[in-house]
């Protein structure tokens, strides 16, 4: 007994460092050092600094100064939060000002495991915020027939990587709602479908999908994926009030990291234009969600390195997007890179290369370069060689203005 | 899915901090956070709340009772009232306009299989045998209840008004067609009627009726304004949401995840499954095991009944104190199981004799359908005779044909309806596309027979025009 009271001691005070947590619901720091701290010698590949970052907006004035806000939010407040906090004030909102608004799916009712859904059930009752079934299919479903018999039902997938059960539901019966009831004009347009997607450093095979592309290869619906809290707040009121259902889906490394000033009033951010980040005149960079952090910092790096000028658009509206920015863009620098986490084959990449070729072909002085996943799933250990990097969107500006 | 775990434990910590009153209203079975105490009789399990102890290791074996639930019927097969206490629930009119439609769907039925062995439509499916499942229980709802159907239910469109024109209109799909031509025939829609539009997917509207009925349950309570105002005349009601489906498509993953939300969230919902025995060619010894449908409503918690779907009375008085039932205490689902026996193919691209007798469906025609019952009960009170049959048969059999030929005369819609609805309105996308076949429709006219569609080939110039 003597000789093990220390060794337990040891190991306890060993299993208490800090370290990064697998619980999405505690404060964790989604960028410790346990599983994405930089090689040594790394100069590309370091931790994204979300604090510094040009993409967030730091203070007040810059928040107030988007040109898409209207003019009394660009006179109003704004207050300092992270991007789950982002979506509670827009369900909150949404909640708040119309009485057809109802959020559930598993385990919202005490805040859901992201915190999204903090405080709505006490406030709102659970008659509109509330637990289902532990059924995917189930719940859509239930939020289809809500829809259309006309309530906006805001329906949570826990995470993107369970929507497949729903699939059917979706794809066959959300997007096809309005079409195939013709000219009783009878349709599920109130639904939005939330989940979070995308890697979070040790989500393995299914805590890290990206599914974006299997929804834009299905007409009728509008995919939706926000980079930052203020876009989070605005694009999430907008995809609640459209009148299509709409598939929302939250990078979830963002909901802690991302942290910026957000206007304290409700406001709305179209769903059919794309924003131009960073202008520029030697390559386009299009991307959404995280790895437009991870292009931001390899942009940094070759402008740095190479005296290049790179311009940077978040499409935001992955389906139906704004073909437009993008190719007046590619058009003016010749080059086009587009970065997304999901696979290459098949992806969000795919359709925006080929619109590219077609439509900027005589423009276009390098292939059009697509920085994704590779073609395998995403084992835990091997995130860090699997999803695009600032290394490989650094290696992709080089290649493309050296060509 | 490995995150949940955690969830659970911070709910349990929560609920034991903050006990939230309105979550313990709203829930009707709410979940202690108690442990067994050690001379505790009863287990306290939070997931079986009134289980008891016992020492005796014992399965419950359903493959092993002798006892189905029973069927519930008001008529025998002559036509006769069993329990005269009861009666037949209905007015003789009332009796005579159900049979009336019955005479008018398998009439319908009838003459439009043929249509399509003419090759005149393109697919058709019939009611045959299970015409009293969806005319009685149609009459048995109020006229604004929201109704999802499968496919078999053609009657729930006739009893609630759905004209033979409309009826004819979507299966030709041509310009009046409330489809606009963009579905299969039999998949019809009606917003006035309260009748979603039919899906080829099996199942799925299951957990819509759910949805629609939680949507009916707060219009019902006033938390939420009542969505699209009563028809004009019509008494404002509580509504209940009707979904009807066959036993084959309960087997469907949709069907357990919606009848599960719709027990949890105690939605006013009335599910009506048709058992007819058969899905396509598969019986039901292959569908399933247990004791038909009705038996697992149980184990989701909801109120059960199985009914003779051949006594349209029965159907009529189930679905009635079904309706009560859904409406009672807020709102609950029940499920009502009909059994017959599908007496058609299962459509026109089907020939059920590849894998039953004949004599078998012929034994079930000559045994035992919904119409002969019912008539042989009009005949006993004298209110039916061969005269009024064949007169009803002569003209009804006119009646369909004159809406058959008038829809068939009828343009097909306008091409623009392939573009539009996709989403509320047509995206960038879709009008570089819709360009794009125009130009091949100018460049290639003789390439596509587009004379027969309202506006021709000229059809896509409205949405080019607006921006």
């Amino acid at each position: 007994m003597a000789a093990k009271t220390p060794s337990m001691r040891a190991l306890s005070r060993y299993l208490l460092r800090p370290q990064a947590s697998l619980h999405p619901t505690r404060p964790s720091k989604p960028h410790s050092k346990q599983y994405s701290a930089a090689a040594a010698g790394a100069r590309l590949n370091v931790p994204l600094e979300y604090d510094s970052t040009p993409l967030l907006n730091h203070t007040s004035k810059s928040a107030l100064a988007n040109p898409e806000l209207p003019e009394h939010i660009r006179k109003g407040q704004t207050k300092r939060i992270n991007l789950y906090t982002a979506v509670n004030e827009a369900l909150r909102y949404a909640l708040q000002t119309d009485e057809r608004v109802l959020v559930f799916g598993e385990d919202i009712q005490f805040g859901g495991v992201f915190r999204c859904t903090m405080n709505l059930a006490a406030d709102f009752g659970t008659d509109r915020v509330f637990n289902t079934p532990l059924s995917e299919q189930g719940l859509v479903g239930f939020a289809i027939g809500a829809a259309a018999e006309g309530l906006r039902p805001v329906a949570e997938v826990q995470f993107a990587d369970y929507v497949f059960p729903a699939f059917d539901q979706i794809h066959n019966e959300a997007a096809k709602y309005r079409y195939r009831s013709g000219s009783t004009g009878v349709h599920c347009g109130g639904l939005t479908i939330r989940m979070p997607s995308g890697s979070v450093g040790h989500g393995a095979l299914y805590h890290t999908q990206s599914p974006e592309a299997l929804f834009t290869h299905t007409p009728g619906l509008r995919v939706v994926v926000p980079r930052s809290p203020v876009q989070a707040k605005g694009l999430l009121l907008s995809s609640i009030r459209a009148a299509d259902p709409v598939i929302f889906m939250e990078p979830k490394i963002l909901y802690r990291a991302a942290v910026e000033q957000v206007p304290v009033d409700a406001y709305y951010l179209p769903l059919d234009k794309a924003e131009v980040l960073k202008t520029g005149k030697d390559v386009t960079i299009v991307s959404y969600g995280t790895p437009l952090y991870t292009c931001s910092a390899a942009i940094a790096a070759a402008e740095k390195d190479f005296g290049c000028s790179v311009e940077l658009i978040d499409l935001r509206t992955i389906y139906p997007w704004d073909r437009e920015t993008v190719l007046s863009s590619v058009k003016k620098t010749g080059r086009a890179i587009v970065v997304h986490e999901s696979m290459m084959n098949a992806g969000v990449g795919a359709e925006v290369a080929a619109t590219i070729q077609e439509q900027a072909f005589l423009r276009l002085e390098a292939p059009v370069k697509r920085v994704a996943g590779w073609a395998t799933h995403t084992g835990l250990v091997f995130e860090k060689i699997i999803i695009p990097d600032v290394t490989r969107v650094y290696d992709a500006i080089k290649k493309t203005i050296d060509y | 899915m490995s995150f949940r775990y955690s969830a659970r434990r911070l709910r349990a910590q929560r609920l034991r901090a903050t006990p939230n009153a309105s979550r313990a209203v709203s829930t009707p079975w709410p979940c202690r956070g108690v442990a067994s105490t050690a001379n505790a009789e009863k287990v306290l399990f939070p997931g079986a709340l009134n289980s008891e102890f016992t020492n005796t290791l014992s399965f419950l074996r359903p493959s092993k009772s002798k006892d189905a639930i029973p069927t519930y019927r008001c008529l025998n097969q002559y036509g006769d009232i069993i329990d005269e206490s009861v009666g037949a629930d209905t007015t003789d009119e009332e009796a005579l306009q159900l049979y009336k439609n019955m005479v008018t769907l398998s009439i319908m039925d009838l003459l439009m299989f043929e249509a399509q062995r003419q090759g005149r439509l393109s697919f058709y499916m019939v009611s045959a045998g299970e015409e009293g499942i969806s005319i009685g229980s149609a009459s048995a709802l109020h006229p604004s209840d929201v109704i999802f159907t499968q496919y078999r239910e053609s009657g729930v469109y006739l009893q609630r008004g759905f004209t033979l024109a409309q009826f004819m209109n979507q299966l030709f799909a041509n310009s009046s067609d409330h489809g606009l031509g963009r579905n299969m025939p039999v998949h019809y829609g009606s917003k006035e009627l309260n009748i979603h539009t039919i899906s080829s997917t099996l199942a799925t509207q299951i957990p819509h009726a759910a949805g629609a009925a939680y949507a009916l349950k707060l219009q019902n309570q006033g938390t939420v304004g009542r969505i699209g105002a009563p028809a004009s005349g019509e008494q404002e009601v509580e509504r209940v949401a009707v979904c009807f489906f066959g036993e084959g498509a309960a087997s469907e993953g949709d069907f357990h995840s919606a009848l599960n939300i719709a027990a949890t969230r105690q939605v006013p919902c009335i599910f009506i499954c048709r058992n007819n025995g058969y899905a396509i060619s598969t019986p039901t010894s292959d569908q399933y095991r247990g004791d038909g449908i009705a038996s697992r409503g149980a184990g989701y918690g909801i109120d059960t009944l199985r009914v003779d779907g051949n006594d349209i009375f029965a159907v009529r008085r189930a679905v009635k104190e079904a309706r009560r039932l859904a409406l009672e205490d807020g709102g609950r689902p029940v499920l009502v199981e009909c059994m017959a026996y599908r007496v058609g193919h299962h459509s026109t691209s089907d020939d059920s004799f590849a894998y039953r007798a004949r004599v078998e469906v012929e034994d079930w025609k000559r045994r035992d359908n919904p119409l002969t019952r019912l008539r042989k009960w009009l005949e006993g009170r004298a209110l039916w005779d061969d005269a009024r049959e064949k007169e009803l048969r002569a003209g009804t059999r006119k009646d369909v044909l004159r809406a058959f030929e008038t829809a068939e005369k009828q343009k097909k819609p306008n091409i623009k309806n392939a573009f539009t609805d996709v989403w509320e309105g047509v995206t960038e996308e879709q009008r570089a596309h819709v360009a794009e076949m125009a130009d091949i429709l100018k460049r290639y006219p003789k390439e596509y027979d587009l004379d027969g569609h309202e506006g021709g080939a000229g059809g896509l110039d409205e949405l080019l025009q607006k921006k």
